[in-house]
């Protein structure tokens, strides 16, 4: 029983990513002509997973992090370089445009896994893997600071993570031969630098991006529910009575640190390899970090079905917002404040949105 | 879960305090602390405000190190013990300035203080393991039956800052025991309660030292409740100890007396 409560609901995830991309992709692209509604749907998918992810650091711990794209780009960074200088050592280049995945059983009903989709998978877990070992570097000297303090050292680890892609990285190599020639850890080196990482194929389906975000939502909600989110709630909610109550707060900050790093750092190597966009170290800085932040705080700090919520508004709205694209901004400032003002514990507080007390919070049904 | 009292175990020494002292720039805040409390015991910890007795709780709990001394808690040496892992080895507190997890919910509030005892690990959350579930529901089952002794179950799903000012004092000391503590020390439990509230708090806490098999160590204002439950007083003032002995040696003693009312004789 207990297998079966643990398992089914990632076998059905995985079974519902694979639908999408089975069923939902071709009905929203060939039937109703709606392609921009399946590539948003791919952004959406993404940013839940970042926002989800930083929901453990922010929302469940309480700690200020505001470096969560810098994660992105570490991920994004290695998954890709595995990715492109991969395809080409293993077929000489990387114009596997759409992933075999989705092409061969949307188009032939063939094989399920190829070596390809392997190679994604490996990519994005070590992209994954890479980032939260930053996250155990970077919050390990963190976890004296509070508040400010920390949120600055993180801001600090972004900066310092783009500046170093950016400037210490050279041109992207192209020629197959010179790739073969190449020791691979000099590869590590030639990401494009400020130019960005050019001809990624596009390896980022529907099935991929839904399966890390079933795997995400998955994770953080048995995570909340669980003593171990009640551990690292203690930590936000009263840092002293936690540790006086037995929670070892500090290595459950880092427990929270590492884990959403892990998360940040596979939505980096989906968003690397998503159709239209170009890697690049500059957009993954502190305004990036910013977006992520405002979908955490909007949906409530703790809420992980509001960070969902938010970062599917805050993706659609700017999409939305596009034929008044001046006053998109503007838009988007007032709407903060206005939140700021009516609910500065943002859209659903602690709480999820199938919770009774969600209900009273949200109606402000104040309790005897 | 719940055991009686045995009478062979009560002269064991389950915490011993030995010459700590602690000062924080030039106030020696306490010193030369020598405090023992046997299995069982029911003592009491008083003196006039910033006589050094919630710091002596901080010290026994790790918040601060000793400068000097050591504390022993049934046998382990808790030198240089973060107040989590002191807290593991057995000893809990409640607060001076009510430290709930405000927003959690009362029921939460107990469950998240279970934690200490948990053995699953976090993959096994993750993955639902079948040990999990059952710790998981035993301490579900271990929160609400704290909960009914404390009468707070029907308040369970509510948030623990919506609570009144007394039931938030009961909540704690519910909270501390759900770390399964062989040492409770509560830091003035009967503050802010009326004199029905402070009647019922100490049966309440009698009954606790009965059923739960912990030893307390209590600070208080409230003389009455102090003289009415306490076995033993030990009385700070200045951060030293002026006296130590039954309650009724303590109201007769013309040091204490001359602490609280300023030498007026």
């Amino acid at each position: 029983m207990a297998i079966l409560r643990g398992w089914m609901p990632i076998v059905i995830c995985l079974v519902a990513a694979l639908l999408a991309q089975l069923y939902l992709k071709p009905f929203l692209i060939t039937t109703m002509g709606w392609d921009f509604a399946a590539k948003l749907l791919v952004d959406v998918g993404v940013n839940i997973i970042l926002a989800v992810s930083l929901t453990m650091v922010n929302g469940f711990t309480g700690q200020f992090s505001i470096g969560h794209a810098a994660f992105m780009a570490v991920g994004g960074y290695v998954a890709a370089a595995i990715m492109y200088y991969g395809s080409y050592r293993l077929v000489g280049n990387a114009d596997l445009a759409g992933g075999e995945l989705s092409s061969m059983i949307v188009g032939r009903g063939a094989p399920l896994a190829t070596k390809f989709d392997l190679l994604f998978l490996v990519a994005l877990l070590a992209g994954g893997l890479s980032a939260a070992v930053c996250g155990y570097l970077v919050g390990l000297p963190s976890l004296r600071l509070r508040g400010d303090y920390l949120a600055i050292v993180t801001l600090g680890f972004g900066e310092i993570v783009r500046v170093l892609i950016q400037s210490q990285t050279s041109d992207v190599l192209y020629d197959p031969e010179e790739i073969d020639r190449v020791p691979w850890y000099s590869l590590a080196t030639k990401l494009g630098g400020s130019l960005g990482f050019s001809g990624l194929p596009f390896y980022t389906s529907m099935f991929w991006v839904f399966a890390f975000m079933f795997a995400t939502l998955l994770v953080a909600w048995r995570i909340k529910s669980s003593t171990y989110g009640r551990a690292m709630l203690s930590i936000r909610e009263d840092e002293i009575a936690g540790e006086a109550m037995g929670v070892n707060t500090t290595q459950y900050k880092i427990r929270a640190f590492v884990l959403s790093a892990f998360f940040a750092g596979c939505a980096g190597g989906l968003f690397a390899h998503t159709v239209g966009v170009q890697l690049n170290a500059g957009e993954l800085g502190f305004v990036k970090s910013f977006d992520i932040i405002i979908m955490v705080v909007l949906g409530g700090l703790g809420s992980i079905s509001g960070a969902v919520i938010a970062a599917i508004i805050l993706t659609i709205l700017p999409e939305a917002l596009r034929s008044v694209a001046s006053y998109r901004m503007v838009v988007y400032a007032i709407a903060l404040i206005v939140m700021m003002i009516v609910r500065p514990k943002g859209l659903l507080g602690v709480h999820e949105v199938w919770e009774r007390s969600a209900w009273d919070w949200l109606l402000g049904k104040k309790k005897s | 879960m719940i055991a009686l009292r045995t009478n062979q175990s009560v002269a064991t020494p389950i915490l011993e305090v030995r010459g700590v002292c602690k000062s924080f720039g030039g106030l020696k805040a306490v010193q030369d602390f020598t405090l023992v409390l046997n299995k069982g015991d029911l003592q009491g910890l008083i003196g006039p405000n910033g006589a050094g007795k919630t710091t002596c709780f901080n010290l026994l709990t790790g918040v601060y190190a000793a400068d000097v001394g050591g504390v022993t808690l049934d046998g382990v040496l808790l030198r240089g013990m973060r107040p989590s892992r002191i807290a593991a080895q057995g000893m809990a507190r409640t607060f001076q300035n009510i430290r709930l997890f405000g927003e959690l919910s009362v029921l939460d509030n107990v469950k998240l203080a279970c934690h200490v005892r948990v053995s699953h690990t976090m993959l096994g959350a993750v993955l639902r393991s079948a040990k999990h579930v059952a710790e998981e529901r035993a301490i579900h089952e271990r929160a609400m039956e704290l909960l009914r002794l404390f009468e707070l179950d029907d308040r369970a799903r509510e948030v623990g800052r919506s609570l009144p000012y007394g039931d938030q004092r009961r909540l704690e000391i519910a909270r501390a025991l759900a770390t399964s503590p062989k040492v409770l020390l509560l830091d003035e439990p009967a503050a802010g309660m009326n004199p029905q509230e402070k009647m019922e708090l100490a049966k309440l806490i009698r009954r606790v030292r009965d059923e739960f098999d912990v030893t307390i160590l209590l600070i208080e204002h409230d003389m009455g409740l102090v003289m009415d439950i306490c076995e033993h007083i030990t009385v700070l003032d200045y951060g030293v100890t002026i006296a130590t002995g039954t309650p009724n040696e303590i109201q007769n003693n013309p040091r204490v007396i001359e602490a609280y009312l300023g030498g007026v004789e």
